[in-house]
């Protein structure tokens, strides 16, 4: 049998494996390059970032849950053009596919900062961050409302030749109608999901367990959930979705892919395990040497609503 | 040079009181890489409960009779969840450990006087920096405070290394009675003029005691802190704490945290130089 094609398309985007480092749990990449060989993952999501430098919330800005951790980081951050200037070389030298996620305070922000990336040597594509649950202005203004959702995707894809790949937020009633409202505003493709909005209380104390005293939820925790976003999106879309929430290893990224994600990406994990890659990586070729296929885009959308065989003690 | 990730087999789990235990881990290439003040990130092995690993100083270098490394231990104190699972750990049992992570210490050399100062659990980074002073034959003390005298650990350890012990508790059971910044104080207003160099590891507030001491008696000052922290490798930044704009260490790959004033404990310390933060 051949090498297994590993390759997935993103719009004009081709990457040569589906996975990708999720923004916020990767700091700019180049924190983990000593641990892993960045041209190797499909890309690589920057933190987000603003036209400016953002300090982000006092600590403790972390809480651990079952199977997941809640954070309110609120988008600490070396700005835009510090950016390009310090860290997108070394990753462009480490030969990491960089997309970038691009946070605003209104859409003039995410307008400026998309047309500065545009400028830059280097970047593989914007991720739009209209999903952050953690910082009060901007971002989720656009991202829970299907009219802010059209205009801040509307207008960033006239200002750049770069693919726009919205990231949404599962605190909605419909994620895919999101996800439909940014398709019909030219986006490239959609990633889902951000984290889940929550908190969690010291009942010794009876105060926040951090400091900002709502964060955003990931981890394993929420991925059957993410997966069945994912799914829905699936239906209602022709655009490529990115798919995550929980991944930790090949099982979960193929769960991902089957529900319809034409890429995947790995946040959390990266905490629990900085050397996940190579294993995802080496699962999903096991996976496809196992179920005989060739290319893992064949996967996408495959999955079979079938209902199981019953099961008997 | 990069971390290593191991699956490290609980060689001893030596409970020191209720809420104290020493864990050995078998991690020889770890042992090997660690300097004093670095820390590691330790969890359970193959579960999600916890799903992130915890850090830790590590406590000592372990070594066979011939003197080859075997592995690391670390002091834990039972405090969560997380805690009091590595607590209740049998020989056998086996934990994800990642290390060795982080700025260590600058271990001085004679006639500098080293003051190590440590508060409860803290005195965990200075079973090694302390064999690393005392190779180096640096007139050294070890100013310890803990609750109770029951909470005084590993006395034997520093005595036999030649470092002078000055102990108190909180409730006067052993040493002098009171905080250990008092005893610290004491000696910074009678220090030689080959100066000390102070180390401190405990609560913050004791770091924020110690650290301004030093600095009213114009003595140098190290300082490791404790962050809640995810992932140990810069990656999340959780565990940032404020610095002063002057600050420019270097990190993760020569570019540091710039202007920004938070900083990430875990790459751009543990250990800092008490002049340089801000305390809140």
């Amino acid at each position: 049998m051949m090498a297994p094609d590993l390759s997935v398309t993103l719009g004009t985007l081709t990457l040569p494996n589906p996975l990708i480092a999720a923004s916020g749990c990767f700091g700019y990449g180049l924190e983990y390059e000593q641990v892993v060989d960045l041209s190797t993952l499909g890309g690589v999501v920057s933190k987000g970032l603003f036209m400016k430098e953002r300090q982000g919330h006092p600590p403790p800005r972390i809480v651990e849950t079952p199977a997941g951790m809640i954070n309110a980081i609120g988008l600490q951050g070396i700005g835009v053009h510090r950016f390009v200037k310090e860290k997108l070389p070394l990753l462009n030298k480490a030969g990491a596919r960089t997309f970038v996620n691009v946070c605003g305070t209104t859409l003039d922000e995410y307008v400026e900062v998309s047309k500065v990336l545009s400028q830059a040597e280097g970047v593989a594509a914007i991720e739009l961050n209209i999903s952050c649950p953690n910082i009060k202005e901007g971002g989720i203004q656009f991202g829970c409302s299907l009219t802010g959702t059209h205009d801040v995707v509307s207008a960033v894809k006239k200002a750049t030749h770069l693919p726009v790949i919205p990231k949404l937020t599962p605190n909605v009633t419909d994620v895919a109608s999101f996800a439909r409202a940014a398709e019909d505003a030219g986006a490239d493709a959609v990633s889902l999901v951000n984290t889940f909005l929550a908190m969690a209380i010291d009942v010794e104390t009876r105060r926040p367990k951090i400091t900002n005293v709502l964060g955003g939820l990931s981890g394993p925790a929420i991925r059957p959930i993410a997966v069945r976003m994912v799914w829905e999106c699936y239906q209602l879309v022709k655009i490529p979705i990115i798919g995550m929430g929980g991944i930790t290893d090949a099982r979960d990224a193929i769960e991902f892919m089957l529900a319809g994600a034409t890429a995947v990406q790995i946040g959390t994990q990266n905490f629990v395990d900085p050397f996940v890659w190579p294993k995802v990586l080496d699962g999903l070729k096991d996976y496809m040497t196992r179920h005989n296929v060739a290319k893992i885009s064949d996967l996408i959308g495959t999955f079979d609503p079938t209902p199981p065989k019953p099961v008997h003690a | 040079m990069p971390p290593v990730d191991i699956d490290a087999t609980v060689i001893a789990n030596a409970r020191l009181s209720r809420d104290y235990s020493v864990l050995s881990l078998a991690a020889p290439e770890v042992g090997r890489r660690t300097r004093p003040g670095q820390f590691v990130m330790v969890k359970p092995a193959g579960v999600t409960d916890p799903l992130l690993r915890r850090p830790f100083s590590v406590f000592e270098v372990l070594r066979n009779a011939a003197g080859d490394v075997t592995g690391v231990s670390i002091l834990n104190k039972r405090a969560g969840r997380s805690t009091k699972k590595l607590y209740e750990l049998e020989v056998g049992d086996v934990v994800s450990c990642l290390g060795p992570l982080g700025v260590p210490f600058k271990p001085v050399g004679p006639p500098v006087e080293a003051w190590m100062v440590a508060g409860g659990v803290g005195l965990a980074p200075f079973a090694t920096l302390a064999e690393s002073l005392a190779a180096a034959k640096a007139p050294t003390t070890l100013f310890y405070g803990a609750r109770t005298a029951e909470e005084l650990f590993y006395l034997d350890f520093f005595e036999k290394l030649g470092i002078k012990l000055v102990l108190t508790t909180e409730d006067g059971g052993r040493g002098v009675k009171g905080r250990v910044t008092g005893p610290l104080e004491a000696a910074l207003k009678g220090v030689g003029p080959a100066g000390a160099m102070v180390y401190a590891c405990g609560p913050e507030p004791m770091l924020e005691a110690v650290a301004k001491l030093a600095a009213r008696y114009n003595q140098r000052c190290e300082v490791s802190v404790e962050r809640v922290m995810g992932c140990g490798l810069g990656g999340c930044y959780s565990c940032v704490l404020p610095v002063k704009p002057t600050f420019a260490k270097a990190t993760v790959g020569g570019h540091g945290d710039g202007h920004a004033n938070l900083v990430r404990s875990c790459i751009s310390g543990p250990v800092f130089d008490g002049a340089e933060l801000v305390w809140e």
